[in-house]
């Protein structure tokens, strides 16, 4: 038997594009059109290096057994630590919320280590943004700032910012002059009708004088972080002179020297434009439901990540509350991991201390967080084999479908959480 | 579910013409009831208090992205009022952007059970109705916004009511949406490319329409199709000084527009707080409340609500993109905008209200003064604009500045003499009754709102009712610190048959229904306009058409509420 799905949402990154068509064979993905090479190998194997069953210790259990554990670890810790939440869907998201509050515990998503200087940048000077149709339809300047959508976004350009023909964009890149600023020629400088290579470390000097010379003020050095005065006046001017013009910027910007002072300077340029023109910045989220994570944690406790519950009320502080500190500095006894692999990606100190503390893991997949958790509990693929919500890069938020079957009978995010919950709660009640 | 009579209360019931009678509430299955078996039904005793149909709010910002944007920037506006979880509650944060559940427990500690959410971006309703569903105890909805949609404006400019009939009823039903709600008509089109509308005869670029074919085509398509409610309206230039009379220009525009049966309205003015201000500049501001009062007064058409401003750090939130850049200029403070693809835009500002400032302490009167000043409470109601003018949690303070004008006098006292000179608040002596009090927040909204099970305790009613520990009968106006207590923590909120308050504290927090209106149209008219949305949405969109309505799975409990608007197409 065959199903064709159409307008499918691709769970890969923050482009959610919405357009993939996914062929199911009796009950197998035999095809995906319209995806990007990451998206249809999503799709293609997502039944490869699957987690076979529940584990303890190693030992094969059940549900039960596996639920039982993770209750007993979280609701026994002193300092819990819930992260992951990127990667899964919203009422998931929702409940590892409640169950960090339930526990008294830490909750904390993927941006405090990718997106979270943006969101200290928004806390400090705010945030002019848009919806992805918008650059589409009228944008006539585009600038890559520290991101590389060639690489990291394949279809942005083509279905968002610098490739589509819009309503006042007939032309499609004809309509529209794009700007590459990057500390290396990547592959988007080159796409690119300019680029501005940054000396590394340089970018809020440079972000500081394209704002000065905006405001008309005469940029007196040769040069500033390698881009001669020249360059720098034109830009300003094509800045003034757009129709509507946005900046998207990605980790080069918020993760090299600076950060959110980074994202604060590119948010003072782009403010002091619209005294100009209409300008906008938008930042390109990585994990397809990063955006999301942070939505539904800033909802339910005003915070979006980084949110302690040790009082019975919401705390916020990036830098304490942040899991790599909290790791690093010994505090977590106990960590809740869903659908994210710290295990390989944090620093050393983090991923060690890791190791040492009993660690329940929710995931598809085989990784080096699954490799040292003690409780392993495989979960259903949300927007494969599990619906949803994610919420795009630029804050609109889709369903995500569900076009097979989960992997052997498995259940989603949600329904474990949900399960632990119960179970912690019980513990709590009896004791 | 176990019956429930309210025993022994003062029962304030307008719609009924109950007022203060000392009578008892008898609540079976989730409905008000004639009487009950006394023996098997539990009492809830109000003898000495003051009885009340569930609050019902017709403008808040509690749900989506704007509220979820000011909760993200803010977050030193929460650390000040910090809410720990208990055996019945979720934790989370308050103060002027609150936490999902908190707004959820703190408008049912105030007897409030219906909420309406005042401004749904289509795009991004699906948002909307997951933070709903995370907003336990009041029933609630969602107004979707029109005035700058690009269909709205492709079919005013061709003159096609039919086709915009048709597409209100479609967007209504893709957005789970209960009313058509416009904010700065054309405005918020000019501001995607960083202008504005002056008035409302400026043009919209591209579209060459103006703000007034915008308001009446929307209100003339509105009351053909027969939506429960009005259009529901934020004018153009608020926050202007002078902008009484683009407030009053506009209310005149649509006089001629017959109204649905069985309405006498054709539309809301929200907040009009923000648009009544004469005089230039912010420096030689004053108040033309009264002026707005007049006409409100003279024309049976039109209902408002307040806006009330409260001098406190608040933040602002609108769909008002351009005022928003504007209100950033004027204070320096910072700044988010949000713009939605062919459809809609949003801004947010902190902003305090200061006592000591000569334009927030005429602000503050403006509010009040409305109130005031329109004579018939089925038309005028209580809002903040909440968190615009202020939290909703000072609804009790408006409360009693309404009731007493002892209550405005000492404030009056507190804030710039501006306040005498340059409005008319010290020369009125009016003092809102219980009934008028009732009607303002629960009644006549619930009427304007057309929500025939609300805001009442006849026979029939959804059971909300809400207990007041204030004697009415020995209540003073003098005495209008106690009345702000009593409304700030009702005695007991009974949300459908069950205490969800109780001694203002919440011990129960079941989930609320969502209300949406379910238009029908000619299946000629709604394939016609499927044409146009699969081209243009193809075209114009970023996300494809069949992604675009909001699933049943984000309304675990809907209540549909269906509208034929196929007569006299």
């Amino acid at each position: 038997m065959m199903t064709v799905y159409t307008d499918v949402v691709c769970p890969f990154c923050g482009c959610l594009c919405d357009d993939l068509e996914v062929t199911v064979e009796d009950g197998e993905i035999a095809g995906v059109k319209n995806a990007c090479a990451v998206s249809r190998s999503k799709f293609m194997n997502h039944g490869e290096n699957r987690i076979e069953t529940t584990t303890v210790d190693g030992k094969a259990v059940d549900y039960e057994e596996a639920v039982k554990a993770a209750a007993k670890i979280l609701a026994t810790a002193r300092r819990p630590l819930v992260y992951g939440l990127s990667s899964t869907e919203c009422v998931a998201i929702g409940k590892a919320v409640e169950l960090a509050e339930l526990v008294g515990g830490v909750v904390d998503n993927t941006s405090s280590v990718c997106h979270g200087p943006t969101i200290l940048a928004l806390q400090q000077v705010g945030e002019s943004k848009t919806t992805l149709g918008e650059v589409k339809n009228r944008a006539d300047l585009i600038v890559f700032w520290g991101s590389n959508p060639t690489e990291a976004h394949l279809r942005h350009i083509i279905r968002y910012s610098a490739m589509p023909k819009g309503m006042y964009t007939p032309e499609g890149r004809k309509s529209r002059y794009v700007v590459a600023v990057d500390v290396r020629e990547t592959r988007m400088a080159r796409v690119a009708d300019e680029f501005l290579k940054v000396e590394p470390g340089k970018d809020f000097e440079l972000l500081l004088v394209l704002r000065a010379a905006v405001r008309g003020a005469e940029v007196q050095a040769d040069q500033v972080a390698g881009i001669s005065k020249e360059q720098i006046k034109a830009l300003a001017g094509r800045m003034k002179a757009a129709k509507m013009g946005i900046i998207f910027f990605g980790l080069g910007l918020t993760q090299s020297d600076g950060r959110h002072m980074n994202i604060d300077a590119a948010v003072g340029l782009v403010t002091e434009l619209n005294h100009h023109t209409k300008f906008l910045l938008t930042p390109m989220r990585g994990h397809y439901n990063v955006a999301g994570a942070n939505t539904v944690t800033t909802w339910q406790t005003g915070y979006p990540y980084a949110v302690d519950f040790a009082r019975g009320y919401p705390r916020y502080n990036p830098g304490e509350y942040t899991s790599v500190d909290l790791l690093a500095k010994g505090e977590a006894d106990a960590a809740l991991i869903i659908a994210s692999d710290p295990g390989a990606t944090f620093p050393a100190d983090a991923a060690k201390r890791l190791a040492k503390i009993p660690v329940v893991t929710l995931d598809q997949k085989v990784t080096p967080t699954t490799m040292l958790s003690k409780v392993v509990i495989p979960v259903a693929t949300a927007g494969v084999e599990a619906e949803g919500t994610a919420y795009r890069m630029d804050g609109v938020p889709l369903r995500l479908k569900k076009v097979v079957e989960p992997h052997g009978g498995i259940r989603s995010d949600a329904e474990v959480l949900e399960m632990i919950i119960e179970r912690v709660r019980a513990l709590k009640e009896g004791s | 579910m176990v019956d429930v009579i309210v025993k022994g209360g003062f029962v304030f019931d307008p719609l009924n013409g109950v007022d203060g009678e000392k009578m008892d509430v008898f609540i079976s299955g989730g409905k008000v009831v004639e009487d009950l078996n006394e023996r098997e039904a539990k009492v809830v005793d109000a003898t000495g208090m003051t009885v009340m149909p569930g609050g019902v709010d017709l403008h808040s910002h509690i749900a989506g992205s704007k509220i979820n944007i000011g909760r993200l920037m803010r977050p030193e506006d929460h650390r000040k009022d910090v809410v720990p979880r208990t055996k019945v509650t979720r934790g989370g944060v308050g103060y002027s952007c609150p936490s999902t559940f908190v707004a959820g427990y703190r408008y049912a500690q105030m007897g409030y059970t219906t909420v309406m959410e005042a401004a749904m971006p289509p795009l991004g309703a699906r948002h909307v109705h997951e933070e709903l569903n995370d907003t336990p105890i009041f029933d609630k909805a969602a107004f979707t916004l029109f005035g700058n949609n690009h269909f709205t404006l492709k079919y005013v400019k061709e003159g096609d009511i039919d086709k915009l009939k048709a597409f209100i009823a479609w967007l209504l039903r893709a957005t789970r949406g209960y009313a058509v709600k416009i904010v700065n008509p054309g405005g918020v089109e000019n501001w995607k490319w960083g202008k504005n509308v002056g008035g409302l005869d400026d043009l919209v670029y591209n579209y060459e329409v103006s703000p007034r074919q915008i308001v009446t085509s929307l209100a003339k398509a509105n009351e053909e199709l027969g939506l429960p409610h009005t259009i529901h309206l934020h004018c153009n230039n608020l926050g202007v000084p002078g902008n009484y009379e683009t407030t009053i220009e506009t209310m005149d525009a649509v006089k001629d527009i017959r109204p649905k049966d069985g309405r006498r309205t054709t539309i809301h003015v929200v907040h009009v707080q923000f648009n009544a201000l004469d005089g230039e500049n912010w420096m030689n501001v004053r108040s033309g409340a009264h002026k707005i009062a007049k006409y409100v007064n003279a024309n049976p058409h039109v209902t408002i609500d307040l806006g009330q401003a409260i001098f406190t750090d608040t933040t602002t939130m609108t769909g008002d993109g351009p005022w928003q850049f504007r209100l950033y200029n004027l204070t320096g403070n910072k700044w988010v905008n949000s713009d939605v693809e062919m459809e809609a835009g949003a801004g947010v500002v902190p902003y305090t209200f200061r006592k000591d400032n000569p334009a927030n302490a005429i602000q503050w009167a403006i509010g009040l003064e409305l109130a005031l000043h329109v004579y018939d409470p089925w038309r005028v109601y209580m809002t903040t604009d909440h968190p615009n003018g202020g939290p909703f949690t000072f609804y009790p303070r408006v409360i009693a500045w309404l009731m007493s004008r002892k209550a405005r006098t000492d404030t009056m006292l507190e804030v710039n003499k501006a306040v005498m000179k340059r409005t008319t608040l010290a020369n009125v002596y009016r003092e809102y009754s219980f009934g008028e009090i009732a009607t303002v927040t629960r009644a006549a909204t619930a009427k304007v709102l057309g929500l025939e099970k609300k805001g009442h305790l006849g026979p029939g009613a959804d059971a909300d009712v809400s207990v007041y520990n204030v004697d009415p009968t020995t209540w003073r106006p003098s005495m209008y610190r106690d009345i702000e207590k009593a409304f700030a923590r009702a005695a007991y909120t009974i949300k459908g048959s069950e205490v969800v308050v109780k001694d203002g504290e919440v011990v129960a927090a079941p989930l609320g229904k969502t209300f949406w209106v379910d238009a029908k149209v000619p299946e000629e008219a709604e394939a016609e306009l499927m044409k146009d949305l699969e081209a243009e949405f193809r075209d114009y969109y970023t996300v494809s058409l069949s992604n675009y309505p909001v699933q049943d799975a984000y309304l675990p409990v809907q209540q549909p509420m269906a509208v034929d608007g196929r007569r006299g197409w």
